[in-house]
């Protein structure tokens, strides 16, 4: 079934309240939860939430990256610290309270930073009366952003690269440890072993019953 | 899209960035088996690397490559060779301490050549995005060799504070960053140059500020130097000496690019900010030096107090500034070089020689060692046959044409008191009775023949300055 061109934009916007609705509540949802796994996977939840925003305008490279680099790694790592380190709730909620009045603060204060430039300079550039203008069929966001990536961002992506290089290499070289005395297998040499290295045959002479 | 040929002038870049990943796989397939090898490809991939940079990054005029992200010029090719050249030398330096205390591996050299590598991009930077992977490629390696020798808790709490210190000055960086690009509208550092002619709002001073602090913070200047003696000392000194010496080159050009080609229409704020910097420097570089016991702790305010001498060069923001800036970095990395090399060989296994007490009677012991030191601290506290002595009094000309007089006076007097601690260095050395229990020095002959090259260089050039300065005064435009 094909919808006409308002059917879509009705079904868009439906579309959008409806992912941001849930991407602030599981947003909500992180700073409440008493559970810190449960914080962890309500943040997966909301970034989720923000992939399908992202698809809805169009930029579907991003939206797929942020589930797999961000929900996929980066989330699952998180979870896996989270459930490692033996973590008290209790501690961790102790200075909630004391510092609350700080995050109100920054929070009230961003709020009114956001209002005083959109009341000082309205919506300056952004024409919001037309809409979301799509982009023409087939255009290819990943094709784009390769594009610039490897043309005019070329060096400071290599350069990117070798930053990570450098991270594996210093996390590898600082926490990787041979400890002595440690009783693990080697495959390798468990497959390379010889019957002569493990059973002795040992010819006993037959002996009269005294 | 460009010829290939016209990357010709990033040979420096590409070179190491190739070369890295092949000492890495170097390592990973023969590292364990042939133990030190992975040493001798990187003093060879340094060689290769420097040859070629002659051969093809000798550029006569300034040339942008990748957009504008990067600069090559004729101080960046001046930086680039010394920056070979110094890692080469704490290299060879640190083979024997490495080899003592069971870390020598090829991480190691790595992280080496990735902080090179990080010191390149900072000098050929044209945009404020490179700036910021320069100094984070840079920066990210050394932590990581900071705590490279795992058993040393010193080390590990060293590293950790260098780690966190270093992250709010990127932090820092990013900020000043952020607000000049969101008042000018481009990364490109030349473009910002030209946008901040005309006149400047109070928005540009305070990124300039955030920007300024960073700086300070990466060159270790008094109030941001905390991070400065706890590394030094914590450190395995072959660290102490590649942390020491390179990244000054990195952080000389990080100031040259980003407030002296960058921001020149904003100069004028920027030397007012720096100047309270510079007294500051001296003064507590040079005062709390005096007190210290440990000879790394008592370099690393050394380092300090010559910091200030640098940024005296950018306040007074003229080319002849600039030129006596880079005249006394390099020269002030070659002092270091040969006097952390003396630190690194005078060591052993489980004695690291980095007590004041542990020189008491060096002479008697090995006295080409002692002669080093003593031509080294000479040469920093500026006697006049040595080098050291050339690159101060460029600084202070270079104050005087620019009618700093409270300056001059204070940098002198400074000078003054550093020689103290210099000069009380080479008492002990050899005026005083050595205790009998010090082991050995290193009697490695390459290493020391290097060691007497470098500290002959602090006496030649001294004797000779003419060639090196005219060097300088070429390459700063």
């Amino acid at each position: 079934m094909r919808l006409t061109g308002e059917a879509t934009a009705v079904l868009v916007e439906i579309l959008f309240y409806a992912f941001a609705t849930l991407l602030v509540a599981g947003a909500l949802g992180v700073i409440t939860a008493r559970n810190p796994v449960y914080s962890a996977l309500f943040l997966v939840f909301a970034f989720i939430n923000s992939a399908g925003i992202w698809l809805l305008s169009e930029a579907e490279f991003l939206a797929l990256v942020l589930v797999l680099v961000y929900v996929g790694a980066v989330m699952v790592l998180f979870l896996f610290v989270v459930m490692m380190l033996d973590i008290n709730i209790a501690e961790l909620r102790r200075g909630f309270t004391r510092f609350a009045w700080l995050g109100w603060l920054t929070a009230c204060a961003l709020v009114a930073e956001i209002v005083g430039v959109v009341w000082t300079h309205g919506l300056a550039g952004v024409d919001v009366s037309k809409g979301f203008v799509p982009e023409p069929a087939g255009f290819s966001n990943t094709r784009a952003l390769g594009e610039v990536l490897y043309t005019r961002y070329v060096y400071p992506f290599e350069l990117a690269a070798v930053l990570l290089v450098v991270a594996i290499v210093a996390a590898i070289a600082l926490t990787l440890r041979r400890r002595p005395g440690l009783k693990t297998q080697d495959v390798a040499r468990q497959v390379a072993v010889r019957a002569e290295d493990r059973v002795r045959v040992v010819k006993i002479a037959a002996e009269k019953r005294s | 899209m460009m010829p290939m040929h016209s990357l010709a002038a990033a040979t420096p870049e590409i070179f190491l960035a190739a070369a890295i990943c092949v000492v890495l796989l170097f390592e990973a397939f023969f590292g364990a088996r042939h133990r030190g090898a992975t040493a001798t490809l990187t003093l060879l991939v340094l060689a290769i690397g420097a040859a070629l940079t002659v051969a093809f990054a000798d550029v006569s005029h300034s040339v942008t490559l990748f957009n504008g992200m990067y600069v090559a010029d004729p101080l960046a090719f001046v930086l680039k060779l010394a920056g070979f050249l110094v890692a080469a030398v704490t290299l060879l330096y640190s083979r024997t301490y490495l080899e003592n205390r069971d870390i020598l591996k090829g991480e190691y050299y790595v992280l080496t050549l990735t902080a090179l590598l990080g010191i390149f991009v900072l000098i050929s930077a044209g945009s404020l995005l490179t700036v910021y992977l320069g100094v984070e490629l840079l920066a990210l390696s050394v932590y990581a060799m900071v705590a490279f020798d795992r058993e040393s808790g010193v080390a590990a709490e060293a590293a950790m504070k260098y780690f966190v210190l270093g992250a709010i000055a990127s932090g820092m960086l990013l900020y000043g960053m952020s607000i000049i690009y969101g008042l000018t509208g481009t990364l490109s550092l030349a473009r910002i140059a030209a946008a901040l002619t005309a006149s400047h709002s109070l928005g540009i001073i305070l990124g300039l500020a955030f920007m300024v602090v960073a700086v300070a913070f990466k060159f270790g200047a008094v109030p941001f130097h905390m991070w400065l003696p706890d590394v030094y000392e914590g450190a395995p000194t072959s660290v102490t000496l590649f942390v020491g010496t390179a990244p000054k080159i990195a952080y000389f050009a990080l100031a040259m690019r980003l407030l002296a080609y960058g921001l020149p229409g904003v100069a004028a704020d920027w030397t007012r900010m720096l100047m309270p910097l510079a007294v500051l420097t001296l003064v507590v570089g040079n005062v709390v030096a005096i007190v210290q016991s440990n000879l790394k702790r008592m370099l690393a305010y050394s380092t300090i107090s010559h910091v200030g001498f640098i940024v005296l060069g950018f306040v007074a923001g003229t080319r002849s500034g600039y030129t006596a800036a880079l005249y006394y970095m390099l020269v002030y990395v070659l002092m270091a070089l040969g006097a952390f090399g003396v630190i690194v060989l005078a060591g052993r296994k489980g004695f690291e020689a980095d007590r004041l007490d542990d020189y008491k009677g060096l002479y008697r012991r090995d006295p080409l060692l002692a002669l080093v030191m003593a031509m080294l601290m000479f040469s920093m506290a500026g006697v006049p046959p040595f080098v050291g002595f050339w690159a101060k009094l460029r600084i202070i000309e270079a104050l005087w044409q620019t009618n700093h007089l409270w300056l001059v006076i204070i940098a002198v007097v400074m000078s003054v008191v550093g020689a103290f601690y210099y000069l009380r260095m080479v008492k002990l050395m050899y005026f005083d009775e050595a205790p009998e229990t010090l082991p050995a020095t290193v009697r490695s002959f390459g290493v020391r023949f290097t060691l007497g090259i470098n500290a002959a260089a602090v006496l030649v050039l001294g004797i000779l300055p003419a060639p090196l300065l005219d060097l300088c005064t070429r390459v700063i435009r």
